[in-house]
């Protein structure tokens, strides 16, 4: 395991201006992974990016790369290429000469910059493109030749830092299929940033939750989803219903003013924990036959399923389900015990998880923008 | 768009442009006068052209003024574009605001008392070095220099704001050294501002009057202090041939001015 480490940080603070952006962050990158780092704006995934770029060094900690530390490396001499925000190409060369850029630096043999840019620009499906200008190409060309042209000087480690913001959706998903597909082929690390958890669950192999400076939690997709560590992990990736709980002894937790049988224990006797579960997880049943009994407020139709909020003394769950109930009905609810997931508390806890405030805008509005916290 | 200009406004714009081209009209026409009277056009000639390559003083004072103009202007060009991106590089605050205001004021500033300052600062420095005739070609190509840059830190600037910080980066990604990597795909970016401030300053250098007759000696004369002074004689046709030759350069200028912005205008709405 410790062998195919290929970078690891070690206890890595930064801060800008007085401002802690990084608190002491330890993370280890195994060779050939993709891993995704993800959070909102601000919470030091674009950093820890740059300081793995060389465009930043640490104030504390170590950088190691293949067992050495690079802290002190500059940019130019280290074996990662980064994929920029807004691709930053070159415009005053044509897309051949954009490929042909890092090669040109190394000064390669004039046939084998004509090879690699070949190759490149047949792996972006850009295969003829070579004499156009980029400003010529779409928002999509232009990340596939930003893609060629960093891949093109074999880097041990690919950098990507949100590539497909500026995509619309339909782009965005194509280029997530074919980054993992370049991705697979040629088995090389990459690191991606992202807001978009979506994109993180869907790409990586290993996905990497940042907030306020440090790495909340870090495991495989399912895990993430399925076992989150703290309220904001549940929060952040997907819908959860965040409930304040108590743990009566192992198996059994009360919340909501019921006791359910759940499939966690190791807490102590009447420890008050966090209690998630997800809205797809919960069944709509008769209310004679409901574990807990609520009135619909509202009913959004998504296309595979319907969004509904239940209000449950005074809590508003969210509820996934193709059955559709209209508003000011009652209904029952049921939760299977391993459908309940139970967290210790946090500083996040009666933060998130409750949809009393949801509505639509409010979910469009708190969208995250893209973040340039280092600027 | 489609809408039609109105006769009153068609008519407003021929006397706006009327006004504005007459004298370089009436001059162009004369100069190929081939009488001597300023008034009656007594059939074309091309004579004063002649008459004005015979005239010793004239040749070389346009001689000196290119020579000023192209100097004068490349320094500065050199000069304001490493200016503007020190002040680029400063952050945003009350000091880069200062700069820039102290930038702009000798643009803002009336010709004659900058005129007059310099051609009192530079006496003073001579004063203290012990010189008695400091005014000369030296002194008329710092003073260009000092009038020039305002206006080449004013075109470049919008240039280099405009290049996204991530573009050295990326160079020096692909393993280029950070020197090299701004004068590869910064300076390409910014090519079309620097043009504009190296344009602006040849014609403003070509053109200056009030300066360069405060603060050059009576070893070097240009163009158009030369002309100044023959006016106060009597005004021979060969001086209209003169500000047409001047009226048509700085025309051709301009009209690879406003390309040079057309162009990078285009390049940008992509």
């Amino acid at each position: 395991m410790e062998k195919n480490v290929i970078i690891d940080l070690r206890n890595v603070s930064k801060s800008f201006d007085g401002e802690t952006i990084l608190d002491n962050i330890n993370l280890s990158i195994r060779d050939g992974e993709f891993v995704t780092l993800l959070g909102p704006s601000g919470c030091g995934k674009t950093t820890t990016l740059r300081l793995i770029g060389g465009f930043l060094q640490p104030d504390s900690g170590d950088i190691v790369f293949q067992g050495k530390v690079i802290n002190d490396v500059p940019p130019y001499k280290r074996q990662v290429n980064t994929i920029f925000q807004r691709y930053a190409l070159f415009s005053h060369l044509n897309v051949y000469e954009n490929v042909a850029f890092g090669l040109r630096v190394r000064k390669c043999p004039e046939k084998e910059i004509k090879k690699t840019v070949d190759e490149m620009l047949e792996m972006v499906n850009l295969k003829g493109f070579g004499k156009r200008r980029t400003e010529s190409l779409s928002g999509g060309q232009q990340q596939r030749v930003a893609i060629a042209r960093a891949l093109a000087v074999k880097p041990k480690v690919l950098l990507l830092d949100e590539p497909l913001g500026a995509l619309d959706l339909k782009l965005r998903k194509d280029m997530q299929t074919e980054l993992k597909k370049i991705q697979q082929e040629l088995g090389i690390t990459f690191i991606y940033v992202t807001h978009d958890q979506e994109e993180a669950l869907s790409m990586s192999d290993t996905i990497v939750v940042m907030d306020s400076g440090k790495i909340q939690q870090m495991g495989r997709s399912e895990d993430i989803y399925n076992e989150p560590k703290n309220a904001f992990v549940a929060d952040f990736i997907g819908e959860s219903n965040i409930l304040d709980g108590m743990m009566r002894s192992d198996f059994y937790v009360d919340f909501s003013g019921k006791r359910f049988k759940c499939v966690d224990k190791g807490f102590a006797p009447n420890e008050a924990v966090d209690v998630v579960v997800r809205p797809e997880d919960v069944d709509f049943v008769p209310v004679e036959e409901g574990m807990l009994t609520g009135e619909v407020t509202l009913v959004t139709f998504k296309g595979v399923h319907y969004e509904t909020i239940v209000d449950i003394g005074g809590f508003k769950w969210m509820v996934q389900t193709t059955d559709y109930h209209p508003v000011g009905s009652k209904v029952g609810l049921k939760i299977e015990p391993d459908e309940i997931h139970i967290m210790p508390k946090s500083e996040y806890s009666g933060l998130y998880g409750d949809y009393s405030s949801f509505s639509e805008e409010f979910d469009e509005l708190s969208e995250p923008e893209e973040d340039e916290e280092d600027e | 768009m489609k809408k039609k200009t109105s006769v009153t406004g068609r008519i407003c714009m021929a006397l706006v442009f009327l006004f504005l081209y007459a004298p370089l009209i009436y001059i162009l026409f004369f100069s190929f006068n081939d009488s001597n009277s300023t008034s009656l056009f007594a059939g074309f000639s091309v004579r004063w052209y002649k008459t004005l390559f015979t005239e010793e003083d004239i040749i070389v004072a346009l001689r000196n003024t290119l020579i000023l103009a192209v100097l004068s202007s490349v320094i500065a060009v050199v000069l304001g574009t490493a200016a503007s991106i020190g002040i680029d590089a400063c952050k945003k605050g009350w000091f880069r605001t200062g700069i820039m205001s102290v930038t702009n004021i000798p643009m803002m500033a009336p010709e004659i008392v900058t005129g007059i300052s310099m051609m009192l600062l530079f006496v003073f420095v001579g004063r203290l070095v012990n010189k008695s005739d400091v005014l000369g070609f030296p002194t008329l190509l710092i003073a260009h220099v000092t009038f020039n840059l305002p206006y080449v830190i004013l075109s470049v600037m919008p240039k280099l704001r405009q290049v996204d910080p991530h573009l050295p980066e990326a160079a020096e990604d692909l393993g280029m050294k950070p020197v090299r990597a701004f004068f590869k795909v910064v300076v390409p970016e910014i090519v079309p501002g620097i043009l504009t401030g190296l344009i602006m300053s040849f014609t403003m250098s070509f053109d200056d009057f009030i300066i360069s007759y405060f603060t050059s000696g009576p070893g070097f004369q240009t163009l158009p202090i030369a002309i100044y002074s023959m006016t106060k004689k009597r005004v021979k046709p060969d001086m209209y041939a003169l500000s047409a030759i001047m009226f048509v350069c700085i025309f051709i200028l301009l009209v690879v001015y406003n390309f040079v912005q057309a162009r990078s205008q285009r390049r940008e709405k992509k």
